[in-house]
C-alpha cells in the first residue's frame, strides 16, 4: 500500500518537474483526443444528414377521384403490416386540396383555374415511409403483386410514383451506404494516426529518462518501482489532456453552431452539451488508456537489463 | 566474497578492456585499483554489478555467478552493494533528500526510518545545507558527496567507488577517504578505483595495478606505483 502511494507521489512529482516535456506530451494527447471528439461530432452530423435524406424519400400511391375511403384505409392497414414499413399516412381528397391551395398561395392563375372547376380534382393518397431506403423496392413490388390489386380490383389506384423515382431512390441509397462506409474508414485511419503520434511522443519523452532508469535499477529498485511512476505520469497526461479537450470544445462547438446550424440542420453545440457526459467518459477512458499503454510500451525497452 | 575467474572483455581485436583477469576479494578487505585511463578499472568494477557482461569467464559474488541469475535476484543483489561513480549517476529530478530516500525506498524501508536516517547521512557528508537542492544546483564535489551518502545509506556489504574523489578538493578528499576507511573498519568491503596518489598512500592497504586490461601488480600493503 505504501509502495503504491510512493509510486503515485513520484509520478506526480515527475510530471510537475519535467516541465516542457510533460506539457509537450499533454499537448499531443489533447490533439489526439480532439480528433476523437471531432469524429464523434462529425458522425452526429453525418447521421443527422442521412436521416434527413431518408425522410425525403417515400412512396406515394395516388387514388382515383371518388375512390371509396374504406378501400383506401383497408389498403393502408395491410401495408402497415409489412415489416419494412415504418409509417403510412392517409391524406384525404379534401386535405389534398387544402395542401394544394396552400402550396400555390401566390399563384392566382392556378387558383382561379381551380375555382372554375368547382369540384375537387384531386384524389386521396397514401404516403408510405420505409425503415431503410433499400426497402422501397420491396414495398413497390408488394403493391404490384396480385394480392393487393385483386382486392381492390386495381380500379382505385391511379398511379404509384415509386417507379418514376426509382433511379433517384437507388442513387440515394448508394450515397447513404457509401457515406457510412467512408465515414467508418476515415474514422479508423484518423484514430490509428493519432495513436501512432501519441505513442511515439511519449516514447521520446521516456527516452530522455533513459539514463535515470538505469540508475534506479543500479541502486536496486524493482521493475515495478521504476515503471510505476511513468505509468502514473501517463495517466496524468491523459486526464489533463481530457480536461483541456472537454473545456475547449464548449466554445468551439458554440462558435461553430452559431454559423453552421442553418446549413447543417443540427445544432452542434446543443448536441455536445446534451451528450456531454457520454463524450467525457469516452475521452477519459481513451485518454487514460492511451497514456498508460504508451508509457508501458515505451519503458519496456529500458527495463530489460 | 568476490571472485573473478578468467574474465575477459573484448570489443574487437584492437580493443581489449579486460584480459584474463583472475582476482579474489575477501570480506572486509579494502582494495584499491589503480591504472592509467583506459586500463580497465571501470570495466572491472562494472562487471561485479553486472552492468557489463564478460566476453569470457565468470564473476562470482558470494558464490553466485552475477551474470547467470534472474532479474529479480540481480535486483536484490544490487541492494547489497553501494556504488559511487565518476559521473555521479544521480536522479536529476529529485532533491538530495529524495535521491537518498529513493535508495531506502528501493529496499522497502519505512517512512520513519527514512526521515530519521537521511538528514543524518547528509550531515555526515557535509551536505546538510543542500538537503532540498537538486543535483543541477550542486557543484561536482557536492554531487559526489551526495552519491557517497546514497551509497552508504543502506549499510551495504560492499561499496564500489569509481574515482570518488575526482572532483573534490584535498580537504573533502581526505574526509571522504576517512569515511570509507571507517565504513571498512566496521566490516564493509570496499573496492576503490583512483588515480590519486595521496589517497593510495594514506590508505596503505591492498593495491591492484591494471595495465591494458591485465593485472600487473597486486600488493598487500601497496604504494602508488605506475
Amino acid at each position: 500500500m505504501i509502495k503504491l502511494l510512493r509510486i503515485i507521489k513520484a509520478g506526480f512529482l515527475n510530471f510537475k518537474r519535467s516541465g516542457t516535456v510533460s506539457w509537450a506530451s499533454v499537448l499531443i494527447m489533447t490533439i489526439t483526443l480532439s480528433v476523437i471528439t471531432c469524429i464523434i461530432l462529425l458522425q452526429a452530423i453525418l447521421n443527422f444528414s442521412l436521416n434527413e435524406i431518408k425522410e425525403k424519400v417515400d412512396i406515394a400511391i395516388y387514388f382515383n377521384v371518388g375512390a371509396p375511403s374504406e378501400e383506401i384505409l383497408a389498403l393502408r392497414d395491410s401495408l402497415k403490416e409489412l415489416p419494412e414499413v415504418d409509417s403510412v399516412t392517409y391524406v384525404s381528397a379534401e386535405e389534398a386540396l387544402a395542401i394544394f391551395r396552400q402550396r400555390h398561395e401566390g399563384d392566382y392563375a392556378t387558383l382561379a383555374a381551380l375555382d372554375e372547376i368547382k369540384e375537387n380534382p384531386l384524389g386521396a393518397y397514401l404516403n408510405i415511409k420505409a425503415k431503410q431506403v433499400s426497402q422501397y423496392e420491396g414495398i413497390a413490388d408488394f403493391l404490384k403483386s396480385d394480392d393487393v390489386l385483386s382486392s381492390t380490383s386495381g380500379s382505385i389506384i391511379d398511379k404509384v410514383n415509386y417507379f418514376e423515382n426509382k433511379i433517384v431512390i437507388d442513387k440515394l441509397n448508394s450515397i447513404i451506404s457509401g457515406a457510412k462506409s467512408l465515414g467508418a474508414i476515415i474514422t479508423i485511419i484518423l484514430i490509428i494516426i493519432s495513436l501512432i503520434i501519441t505513442l511515439n511522443t511519449i516514447r521520446l519523452a521516456i527516452f530522455i529518462s533513459k539514463e535515470e532508469i538505469g540508475v534506479m535499477r543500479l541502486v536496486g529498485a524493482s521493475k515495478m518501482t521504476v515503471r510505476g511512476p511513468f505509468l502514473v505520469e501517463g495517466i496524468i497526461y491523459g486526464l489533463v489532456a481530457t480536461i483541456i479537450t472537454i473545456t475547449l470544445f464548449f466554445p468551439i462547438t458554440g462558435w461553430f453552431s452559431s454559423g453552421m446550424t442553418d446549413f447543417l440542420g443540427i445544432n452542434i453545440n446543443e448536441y455536445y452539451v446534451s451528450n456531454f457526459l457520454q463524450i467525457s467518459v469516452i475521452l477519459i477512458i481513451s485518454g487514460g488508456l492511451l497514456g498508460t499503454v504508451s508509457s508501458f510500451l515505451a519503458i519496456r525497452k529500458y527495463l530489460n537489463k | 566474497m568476490i571472485y573473478f575467474n578468467n574474465v575477459s572483455k573484448i570489443y574487437d581485436k584492437d580493443s581489449i578492456a579486460l584480459d584474463n583477469i583472475n582476482l579474489t576479494v575477501t570480506v572486509g578487505e579494502f582494495v584499491s585499483v589503480v591504472g592509467h585511463s583506459g586500463a580497465g578499472k571501470t570495466t572491472l568494477v562494472k562487471m561485479i554489478l553486472a552492468e557489463e557482461a564478460p566476453s569470457q569467464g565468470e564473476v562470482f559474488f558470494e558464490s553466485v555467478n552475477v551474470h547467470k541469475i534472474k532479474n529479480e535476484s540481480l535486483t536484490k543483489l544490487r541492494r547489497r552493494i553501494g556504488t559511487v561513480f565518476q559521473d555521479f549517476k544521480l536522479l536529476s529530478n529529485k532533491t538530495a533528500y529524495e535521491n537518498i530516500a529513493f535508495a531506502m525506498e528501493a529496499v522497502g524501508k519505512a517512512e520513519e526510518d527514512i526521515r530519521k536516517d537521511v538528514p543524518h547521512v547528509l550531515e555526515l557528508v557535509d551536505l546538510g545545507k543542500k538537503t532540498f537542492h537538486f543535483p543541477g544546483q550542486m557543484s561536482g564535489g557536492e554531487k559526489q558527496r551526495l552519491a557517497i551518502a546514497r551509497a552508504i545509506i543502506n549499510q551495504p556489504e560492499l561499496i564500489i567507488a569509481d574515482e570518488p574523489t575526482g572532483n573534490l578538493d584535498p580537504v573533502n578528499t581526505y574526509e571522504i577517504i576517512q569515511i570509507l576507511k571507517k565504513i571498512n573498519d566496521l566490516g564493509t568491503t570496499v573496492i576503490l578505483t583512483t588515480h590519486n596518489r595521496g589517497v593510495i598512500d594514506s590508505v596503505g592497504k591492498r593495491v591492484i595495478t591494471l595495465e591494458k586490461g591485465k593485472i600487473v601488480r597486486d600488493d598487500k600493503n601497496g604504494n602508488y606505483v605506475i
